[in-house]
């Protein structure tokens, strides 16, 4: 197996476990305020410290990580929910009005610099967990959209795809059949960027106060909150900054991976 | 006098002997051919002369070019002798070329960069090189961009190129084989005078016997790495002394058994079938003008006949093809297979009469099925029957593969065995007729003998008919018993086979007979 796949996967998996244990379980309470033990450095009973309200910021991390993977999760969901039907429609029916039209709206969604949108439909319907998805989500419709329209279009142009029709298989059917496998390489490699790019937009948004809301901890608050203590404790910036940082990159490494790992061409050569 | 030697020259790449004990020798201004199939060695040995060889190759042997042992030079060194002594073109026309440089200053550019010219200078030796390669001023200026030029006409650019500098070798890979016929013949005659003229010596790499037939002064045959067999090219022809090289020959020249069905009735009836394109409007408010693809075609295949169709690059073949499958709709007459029309909107079960093979080995197939579902796909129009498994095993029997293959990816096999894979697609559901789409232009000539003889083996046992569509006038004349010539649309020309290609009527005929390259019949002869 490939290094990539494998550190990619520990690194992702790492963000998933925690985020699935802090629903049962946490260290401390992430409500429970100790100001008494504010602002300590990593100890035996706070391994990664305590921020300026004295909660523990291994419990935050934690329960966190649920936040910004599921805004991230949902968000990528509603991209390609949404997004590949539109691309694989759009390039089945290359040059035809359907096409210019799908086109022409994701030229539109593009058109507007995506976090004001975001913070435009926050700050309009009210700053929540669920709102930063649907606001994440919509900028990732154009992205899955084009990327599906591109690579379905070069596969139009193919031989076996001549073979199907030949064989009587309507657009649908060969879109479903021929298309989609073909292109999942690509897909899996630009859902897990959106992915990334998701959490990242989610740390965005609550770093500004308009993601989840106190006393859900998020990686973007929890940061947003440590920016006037960088130099006094600068382990409450580090943590979530580190969080955010290896999640980002273990997804990244795991899309690498997982598209040579499920390529039937590239299997051989892998061990 | 001796230009080129290489002695014992082996090349090894990781742990794969690339070529084994190469030795060759060349005079000034001789024309070698080095003629196998791919995976032969014939690109590497040139490589290995340009020094272009990757980083991990390991080498062994000589390479003497004018005295000077090109195996100890360094990488700078190299650079300088590249262009200036030695010279290379490639098969691809297109990507030989920058598309965002004009022709001139490309041609230009190497004068200026190994002779340090003033950029006058070099345009003007430039305009010379390319009036030399015949792209004269004032149709063909320095200004225009490759895009602009045919494929022959960028192929000559390439050429301009490389003989800028007097370059006393000049290395030619498959110079012609991305081009039509009669191109092709211009782009051969041209390469036969510059080394005639120039005292040029010319390294000829191709797969096509007939090709070095008549342009090469000596052959060399490579397999495997090695080289086989070199001799005076008609020596070679009329008397191979290598049993591969006799096989080669034998391949080349291989007529496949003919089915002869004089009283079969009408299959396909095709009549007056015209295709429109609508091309982009010249300005904002004139009228889309519109392209004739196909224009007014008519002829008739019968049941079990084979049926040739040739023509070149963008004569309306493709579109004919795709209006013939029902995936275009016509804009004017009708096609009929067996009696009923085809449309894309046929119902499914009218199609199973019909089914197609494509040229391109490695597109034809959907990597990511295996072997018995892609063999399957053509039970979409008829509903998978209960015995479908024996069927797919029959399929691949029949076609020499191993009914094991089944579960296969597409990936394991050869370009010979996936054309034997898509003609077991194609047989699946029995059709009447399959449609061959350059079906063998991609094969090696061997196993393109080999996948002939299938297709007569086929025809035979099964009561096929064939459309075969090629540009490669040689196989469509040993596999077709009647003939069709396009251009522009139109069919210019139709006739029995043999009769067209001995005594072609119409002068576009005569000019693609004319300009395909051949072995000379009575080199066939023992002398």
């Amino acid at each position: 197996m490939k290094l990539s796949l494998i550190i990619g996967g520990c690194l992702s998996g790492m963000a998933l476990l925690a985020a699935l244990i802090s629903l049962v379980w946490t260290p401390y309470d992430v409500t429970a305020l100790d100001i008494a033990h504010k602002l300590q450095g990593p100890t035996a009973a706070h391994w990664l410290g305590t921020d300026h309200f004295g909660r523990d910021i291994a419990s935050m991390l934690m329960t966190g990580a649920r936040t910004s993977l599921a805004v991230a999760l949902v968000a990528v969901t509603i991209g390609m929910g949404l997004g590949v039907p539109l691309g694989l429609w759009a390039a089945a029916r290359r040059g035809s009005w359907l096409d210019e039209g799908i086109m022409r709206a994701n030229d539109l969604i593009f058109a507007f610099p995506s976090l004001v949108i975001a913070i435009l439909i926050t700050a309009t319907f009210g700053p929540s967990a669920t709102n930063a998805i649907i606001a994440i989500g919509i900028f990732n419709i154009p992205v899955f959209a084009r990327v599906t329209r591109a690579g379905a279009l070069s596969l139009w142009q193919l031989d076996y795809i001549r073979a199907a029709q030949v064989a009587g298989k309507g657009r649908t059917r060969i879109s479903g059949e021929h298309i989609l496998p073909n292109i999942a390489n690509l897909l899996i490699v630009q859902s897990t960027i959106q992915f990334s790019l998701g959490i990242l937009a989610e740390a965005g948004l609550s770093y500004v106060g308009l993601g989840a809301q106190p006393p859900t901890p998020s990686w973007g608050r929890m940061l947003a909150e440590a920016q006037t203590m960088v130099t006094l404790a600068p382990h409450v910036a580090i943590m979530p900054g580190l969080a955010i940082v290896l999640t980002v990159l273990g997804l990244n490494l795991l899309g690498d991976g997982l598209r040579d790992a499920l390529d039937p061409r590239l299997r051989g050569r892998l061990a | 006098m001796t230009l080129l030697r290489l002695d014992h020259l082996t090349v090894q790449i990781g742990k794969t002997p690339i070529l084994r004990d190469v030795s060759l020798t060349l005079a000034r201004g001789e024309i070698l051919g080095l003629v196998g199939e791919s995976g032969s060695g014939k690109s590497m040995t040139a490589l290995a002369i340009m020094g272009l060889l990757p980083d991990r190759a390991r080498i062994s042997g000589d390479i003497i070019l004018g005295g000077l042992n090109l195996r100890h030079r360094s990488e700078r060194e190299m650079c300088q002798l590249r262009g200036s002594d030695i010279s290379m073109i490639f098969q691809e026309p297109m990507s030989a070329l920058n598309p965002m440089m004009t022709i001139g200053d490309q041609v230009a550019e190497t004068l200026m960069l190994h002779r340090r010219m003033l950029r006058s200078e070099a345009r003007s030796i430039a305009r010379e090189k390319l009036d030399r390669v015949g792209l004269r001023a004032p149709r063909f200026p320095l200004s225009l961009y490759p895009h602009e030029l045919s494929g022959g006409q960028r192929q000559r650019v390439a050429i301009a190129m490389a003989i800028a500098l007097h370059p006393k070798l000049l290395i030619a890979d498959e110079p012609t084989t991305a081009l039509d016929v009669t191109t092709q013949a211009e782009v051969l005659d041209l390469l036969r005078d510059l080394a005639r003229e120039e005292g040029m010596a010319l390294i000829l790499i191709t797969h096509d016997l007939a090709v070095v037939a008549g342009m090469a002064d000596r052959v060399a045959v490579m397999q495997a790495g090695q080289i086989v067999e070199t001799a005076p090219t008609r020596t070679l022809f009329q008397r191979p002394d290598a049993p591969y090289t006799q096989a080669l020959l034998a391949a080349a020249t291989h007529h496949p058994p003919l089915a002869a069905r004089p009283d079969a009735k009408p299959l396909l009836q095709v009549e007056n079938v015209t295709r429109l394109y609508r091309l982009p409007r010249p300005s904002a408010f004139a009228p889309h003008p519109e392209l004739r693809a196909v224009d007014d075609v008519s002829f008739t295949i019968h049941a079990g006949e084979s049926l040739g169709l040739v023509g070149e690059s963008g004569c309306g073949k493709s579109t004919l093809t795709r209006a013939i499958l029902g995936l275009d709709a016509v804009q004017g007459g009708t096609i009929r297979l067996t009696g009923h029309p085809i449309s894309p909107t046929m119902p499914r079960p009218q199609r199973t009469d019909m089914q197609i093979v494509f040229q391109d080995p490695y597109g034809s197939f959907n990597p990511r099925q295996r072997v018995e579902r892609l063999i399957c796909e053509p039970f979409h129009l008829t509903g998978r029957p209960s015995d479908w498994r024996d069927r797919v095993a029959e399929a691949l029997r029949e076609v020499g593969l191993s009914p094991d293959d089944k579960s296969r990816f597409i990936h394991e096999f050869s370009g010979g065995q996936r054309q034997r894979i898509a003609i077991a697609r194609a047989l699946i559901i029995r059709p009447k007729l399959i449609v061959l789409d350059e079906a063998v232009s991609a094969l090696d000539v061997q196993v393109r003998a080999q996948v002939l003889d299938l297709l007569s083996y086929l025809q035979a046992t099964h009561d096929l008919a064939y459309l075969f569509i090629s540009h490669d006038l040689s196989v469509v004349r040993a596999v077709t018993s009647r003939c069709l010539v396009m251009k522009a649309g139109k069919i210019v020309e139709e006739g029995p086979t043999e009769a067209l290609f001995t005594t072609p009527q119409n002068a576009y005929t005569q000019t693609l007979i004319a300009a395909t390259p051949r072995i000379p019949q009575h080199w066939k002869e023992p002398a």
